[in-house]
C-alpha cells in the first residue's frame, strides 16, 4: 500500500517531466505543420532535417564547442583539483572561493560580463567566444566532481608507489588518475550536458554563430519547425540508448 | 615540478574569465556613457517599473521554489527509500530529460497549454470553456517549476541516500513517532541537500529570462528580461552601463540570498547533485 | 668493525611542522639485520621518524646515512628501503597480482631478466624482444608467486583488493613492500586494525619472516607487549626524543626514567630518597637496593612491578596497607592496595585477598629498580626558544 502511493506519486512527477518530451517527439511525426492538428504519421520532418542548413550548421556548432569545451574544462578543472589538493588550505581556498562564486554568478551575468569583456578586447563575437564562455563555465565543475575522489583518497597509496619506485610523474599516471577517473568522467559528462544545453550564456557571448538553444529561441517568435522537434527526438534517442549501454555495463561488471 | 604547480593553468583561467569579466560589469555600472563615475544607473534603477520587475522575478521565484521544494522533497525521499533503493536507474529518469534542449522543452509546454492546445481541446471535447493558459504568471512559473525541479530531488536524494538509517531506527528505537522521526531528524539531516537544491532553484529562476519569453508571450518583465533588453534588444552601447548595473543588483541580492541559506548548512556539506 | 655494522644511522635529526617540533635532535643506529621497534604514544614521533627513514619527510635539520652514504635528500623512489603503511594503502583499482607486481613493473626490464644475447639483424632483435617481453612475464609471475606464498596468500591473485580482509590486505601489503627485495622493510603500525588473535599470530609470523629474509624491520607500535615480544631492539620515545633504546628485557626490567618504567608493563613508580649507595628510602621505609652512583641523600624514582611484590599477612611484610579492590585477570587477581603511608599500589597474586583485609607487601632488593628523576616534562616548543 504505501509502496503503491509513493510509486503513483513518483509515476506523476515523471509524467510531469516527461509529458512536454513526449509531446514533442509526437509532433515529429506530425505531418502537419501545425501544432493543433494531427495530421497523420509521416518522417517528412526527419528527411527535410538533413536538408536544413541551418539546423545543420547550429547541430555542428553546438556539437564542436561541447566537445571542446568538455575537453579543454575537463583537462584544466582535473590538473586544478590535482594541484589544489596538493595546497596549503589558504590558497587552496582561495582559489575554491573563486570557483564557487563562478557557480554561483547567475548565467545571465556570466554570460553579460563575458560579452564586455570580449567586447571591450575588440573579440568579434562568435565560435571562438562562445568555446572559451563554456569553457569558463565548465571548470569549476571538473573541478567540484574530482575534488571529493582525490579527499577520499588514501594519500598513502601515492607514498606507496614513490616508495615502490615511482617518480612522481609516473606515480601520478598510475596510482592518483586511476583512482580519480570516476570524477573525472563525472565532471567530463557534467561539462558535456552543459554545454549541450547552455542557451544563456551563448546567446549572449556569441552573435555570428548560433547553437540549437539559440535557434530554438529566435524560432520560438515565429513558430518552430517540426524539423528541431525531429532533431531533438533523435539526440534524446541517442542518450537514451548510450545510458541503457552504459547501465548495461556497470551492472554486469557489478555482478562479475 | 610541485603538485600545487598543476592549479595554474586553472587559476589563470579562473581570473581571466571569472574575475575580469565581473570586474568589467563593476566599471560599467559605476559609469556613465562618457566614462565618467557615476551613480545614475543605480538612481534609474529606483523608478517603479524596473522596481516592479525585480519583485516579480523574486515573487516567482520565490513560489517556484516553495512548490519545488513541496513537490521535490517527498519525491527525493521515496527515491531514496528502501522500496526504490535497488534501483538506481530510477534516479536517471530524473537526470534523463535535462539531456534534451530545455527550451525546447518549455516551447513543447506552449502547444500543450496554448488556446489551441492539448488541455483546450480536451475541454472543449468535454464541452468545457477554454482557459487562456500562455501569457499568465500561472504559465511563466510553471515552466519555472518544470525546468528546475530535478535540481531541488537530487540534491535531497543524495543526501538522504546517505543518511544512515541506523539513525532514524535510533529515533523509533526511543519512541519517536513516524512525523516526529521526520521532523526532529530525518528533515535536520537533510537540511545540506536542502540548502543546496534551495540555492539551485532560486538562481535560475530569479535570473531567468527565456522562459517568461516563451511561456509569459512577453507580457511580463523579468529581471533577466530587463538586462537582457539592455543588451541585446537596444544597441549595446546605450544600454551597457545601466545593465551592467542591473546585472550587478542581481548578482547581489543573489549571493546575499545564498550568503544567508548557508547558515542553515553551516559545514557546507550540501554535496551537490552529482 | 662495530662501525661496518650500522645500516642506516640518524645523525641529530630535528623536524618540526609549521613551528611544532615532532622530532628533536635524534641519534639512532640501525644494524643490519636487526628488527628495531620504534615505541611509544600516539603523537611521539615515531611515525615522522619511520616516515623520514623511508624519504616521505625530510629532516628540519640533521643527517641520514645509508652504509654511510648521505641520503638525507634522496627522495624515496631511490632507496632501498620499502614501507607498509598504516591501513596498508593498498592501489584500490588494481587487484592483488597487480599490487604485488607493481614494484616490479618499475624496474628497468633488463635488470629482472638480462638479454640472453645480442641480436643480429633487425628480425631477430625484434624475435629477441618477444622472447624477452615473454620471459619478462614469466619472470614477474614467479617473483609474485614466491612472495605471495611467503606471505600465504598464494591463489589470491586476481581476486580484488577490496574483497580480501583487514589481515588478508595486511599480507598482500606485506608482499607488495618485499618484492623490490629491499634491504630495510618499514612497518608503520601495520597490525593495527586488526584483532587481538590475528595480531598475536601476525606477530610471530613477521618476526619468523624476518629471520627467514635476513633484513632489517623497523617496526612502528604504541603497543608495548608487540615491541616487547618482536624486537631485537627497542626504541622508546616520546615527545620527539628517545627516551631509552635497548633489548626488551633491559627496557622492561630496567626502565631509565619514569616514563620508560609507565609505558612499558605496569608499574609502581614512588617518589624517593637514595639515603646512599644500596640504600633507598620510599612509603616511608628504608630499603636496601642493588643499585649505586645516585649519590648520597638525593630524590630519585622507585619502580617495583606489580608482579615484584610478595603479599603475606599483615606485620609480616615490609609494607602494611588495606587491599581496596580486586580484580579476577585470568592468570592471577590485580589488587589496588592502599598503603599506611598513604600512596596506592598494585600488585599482582594468585591468591585473592578480600576488599578491606589488611596485607603486607614485600620486595626483594634485586626488584626495586632506582631512577634519575625525570625532568619536568619539556614543553613542545623548548628546543625553538632556546
Amino acid at each position: 500500500m504505501k509502496k503503491a502511493f509513493k510509486s503513483a506519486y513518483l509515476a506523476l512527477v515523471l509524467l510531469f517531466l516527461y509529458a512536454p518530451i513526449a509531446v514533442m517527439i509526437a509532433l515529429s511525426f506530425n505531418a502537419s505543420k501545425s501544432r493543433a492538428v494531427w495530421g497523420g504519421f509521416s518522417l517528412t520532418w526527419y528527411a527535410q532535417l538533413f536538408d536544413s542548413p541551418e539546423i545543420m550548421q547550429a547541430l555542428q556548432v553546438t556539437l564542436t564547442v561541447a566537445v571542446l569545451a568538455t575537453l579543454v574544462a575537463t583537462v584544466i578543472g582535473s590538473l586544478g583539483a590535482i594541484g589544489i589538493h596538493a595546497m596549503k588550505s589558504g590558497r587552496a581556498n582561495a582559489l575554491i572561493n573563486l570557483s564557487y562564486l563562478s557557480m554561483t554568478t547567475p548565467d545571465i551575468a556570466t554570460g553579460v560580463s563575458l560579452m564586455l569583456m570580449f567586447v571591450f578586447m575588440k573579440i568579434p563575437l562568435g565560435w571562438g567566444t562562445m568555446l572559451m564562455a563554456h569553457i569558463a563555465f565548465d571548470t569549476p565543475y571538473v573541478l567540484f566532481s574530482v575534488l571529493p575522489k582525490l579527499r577520499q583518497m588514501n594519500p598513502s597509496t601515492y607514498e606507496a608507489a614513490l616508495d615502490l619506485g615511482c617518480k612522481p610523474g609516473k606515480a601520478l599516471r598510475k596510482v592518483i588518475l586511476p583512482q580519480i577517473m570516476p570524477g573525472i568522467v563525472t565532471g567530463a559528462l557534467l561539462s558535456f550536458t552543459m554545454s549541450l544545453d547552455d542557451f544563456v550564456i551563448s546567446y549572449f557571448t556569441s552573435n555570428t554563430d548560433q547553437n540549437l538553444s539559440m535557434i530554438v529561441y529566435s524560432a520560438a517568435r515565429r513558430g518552430i519547425e517540426p524539423t528541431i522537434y525531429a532533431l531533438s527526438t533523435l539526440m534524446f534517442l541517442v542518450v537514451l540508448i548510450l545510458l541503457v549501454v552504459i547501465n548495461k555495463r556497470s551492472s554486469l561488471e557489478d555482478v562479475s | 615540478m610541485k603538485r600545487s604547480y598543476y592549479a595554474s593553468p586553472y587559476a589563470v583561467w579562473m581570473v581571466m574569465f571569472t574575475v575580469v569579466p565581473l570586474l568589467f560589469v563593476v566599471y560599467f555600472a559605476f559609469t556613465g556613457r562618457d566614462g565618467a563615475f557615476t551613480l545614475d544607473n543605480f538612481e534609474k534603477f529606483c523608478r517603479p517599473m524596473y522596481v516592479s520587475a525585480l519583485l516579480l522575478s523574486l515573487k516567482l521565484a520565490f513560489f517556484c521554489t516553495v512548490i519545488c521544494l513541496l513537490v521535490g522533497y517527498p519525491a527525493a525521499k521515496f527515491l531514496a527509500s528502501r522500496d526504490f533503493s535497488r534501483r538506481q536507474s530510477f534516479v536517471v529518469l530524473f537526470l534523463l530529460p535535462m539531456w534534451m534542449n530545455c527550451l525546447l522543452r518549455t516551447y513543447a509546454w506552449v502547444s500543450i497549454l496554448e488556446d489551441t492546445g492539448i488541455i483546450n481541446t480536451v475541454l472543449e471535447w468535454l464541452g468545457l470553456p477554454r482557459v487562456q493558459m500562455v501569457g499568465t504568471e500561472g504559465a511563466v512559473l510553471l515552466g519555472m517549476v518544470y525546468n528546475f525541479l530535478p535540481f531541488m530531488v537530487l540534491p535531497i536524494y543524495t543526501v538522504l541516500k546517505k543518511l544512515d538509517h541506523r539513525v532514524i531506527e535510533a529515533a523509533e528505537d526511543l519512541g519517536a513517532n513516524p512525523v516526529r522521526v521526520f521532523f526532529r531528524v530525518t528533515l535536520p539531516l537533510s537540511m545540506p541537500g536542502v540548502v543546496s537544491g534551495v540555492t539551485m532553484v532560486f538562481m535560475p529562476a530569479a535570473t531567468t529570462f527565456a522562459i517568461s519569453r516563451l511561456l509569459g508571450s512577453g507580457m511580463f518583465w523579468l529581471m533577466g528580461d530587463l538586462i537582457d533588453y539592455q543588451f541585446r534588444e537596444i544597441s549595446m552601447a546605450s544600454g551597457q552601463n545601466f545593465g551592467s548595473a542591473l546585472s550587478l543588483i542581481m548578482m547581489v541580492l543573489i549571493i546575499l540570498s545564498i550568503g544567508l541559506l548557508r547558515r542553515f548548512d553551516p559545514k557546507g556539506e550540501g554535496g551537490g547533485m552529482w | 668493525m662495530v662501525q661496518d655494522m650500522r645500516l642506516i644511522e640518524l645523525k641529530g635529526i630535528s623536524k618540526s611542522f609549521d613551528g611544532t617540533e615532532a622530532l628533536s635532535s635524534v641519534d639512532l643506529y640501525i644494524r643490519k639485520c636487526e628488527f628495531i621497534t620504534l615505541l611509544g604514544p600516539s603523537g611521539c614521533g615515531k611515525t615522522t621518524m619511520l616516515r623520514i627513514i623511508g624519504g616521505f619527510e625530510f629532516p628540519t635539520t640533521g643527517q641520514v646515512l645509508f652504509e654511510g652514504q648521505d641520503i638525507t635528500n634522496v627522495p624515496p623512489y631511490r632507496r632501498r628501503v620499502n614501507t607498509v603503511f598504516q591501513k596498508y594503502a593498498l592501489f584500490p583499482h588494481m587487484n592483488v597480482f597487480d599490487n604485488v607486481a607493481f614494484g616490479l613493473t618499475l624496474k628497468e626490464a633488463g635488470e629482472l631478466v638480462p638479454e640472453s644475447r645480442r641480436a643480429r639483424n633487425f628480425v631477430d632483435a625484434w624475435i629477441l624482444k618477444l622472447q624477452h617481453r615473454r620471459a619478462l612475464k614469466k619472470e614477474i609471475a614467479t617473483r609474485v608467486n614466491r612472495m605471495l606464498r611467503l606471505v600465504k596468500m598464494n591463489g589470491y591473485e586476481k581476486r580484488s583488493v577490496d574483497s580480501l580482509s583487514g589481515g588478508q590486505q595486511q599480507r598482500i601489503a606485506i608482499a607488495r613492500a618485499l618484492i623490490n627485495e629491499p634491504e630495510v622493510l618499514l612497518l608503520d603500525e601495520p597490525l593495527g586494525a586488526l584483532d587481538l588473535k590475528l595480531r598475536r599470530e601476525m606477530q610471530l609470523e613477521l618476526k619468523a619472516m624476518q629471520q627467514k629474509l635476513g633484513i632489517t624491520f623497523i617496526y612502528v607500535t604504541h603497543d608495548q607487549e608487540e615491541a616487547l615480544t618482536m624486537s631485537d631492539t627497542v626504541v622508546v620515545m616520546n615527545n620527539g626524543r628517545i627516551q631509552q633504546i635497548g633489548d626488551p628485557k633491559s627496557i622492561y626490567d630496567e626502565p631509565k626514567n619514569a616514563f620508560v618504567a609507565d609505558f612499558i608493563g605496569e608499574s609502581n613508580i614512588f617518589d624517593a630518597r637514595m639515603i646512599r649507595d644500596y640504600r633507598v628510602a620510599f612509603c616511608g621505609r628504608e630499603f636496601e637496593c642493588v643499585d649505586a652512583g645516585f649519590g648520597e641523600d638525593q630524590p630519585v624514582d622507585v619502580v617495583v612491578r606489580p608482579e615484584d611484590w610478595a603479599l603475606g599477612e599483615a606485620g609480616k611484610g615490609a609494607l602494611d596497607g588495606v587491599v581496596e579492590s580486586t580484580i579476577f585477570k585470568g592468570v592471577h587477581y590485580e589488587m589496588m592496595i592502599r598503603l599506611d603511608s598513604g600512596e596506592v599500589c598494585k600488585a599482582h597474586s594468585t591468591v585473592m585477598e578480600n576488599v578491606g583485609s589488611r596485607v603486607s607487601l614485600s620486595v626483594v632488593p634485586f626488584n626495586i629498580h632506582i631512577m634519575k628523576k625525570m625532568a619536568a616534562e619539556p614543553p613542545s616548543g623548548e628546543a625553538m626558544e632556546a
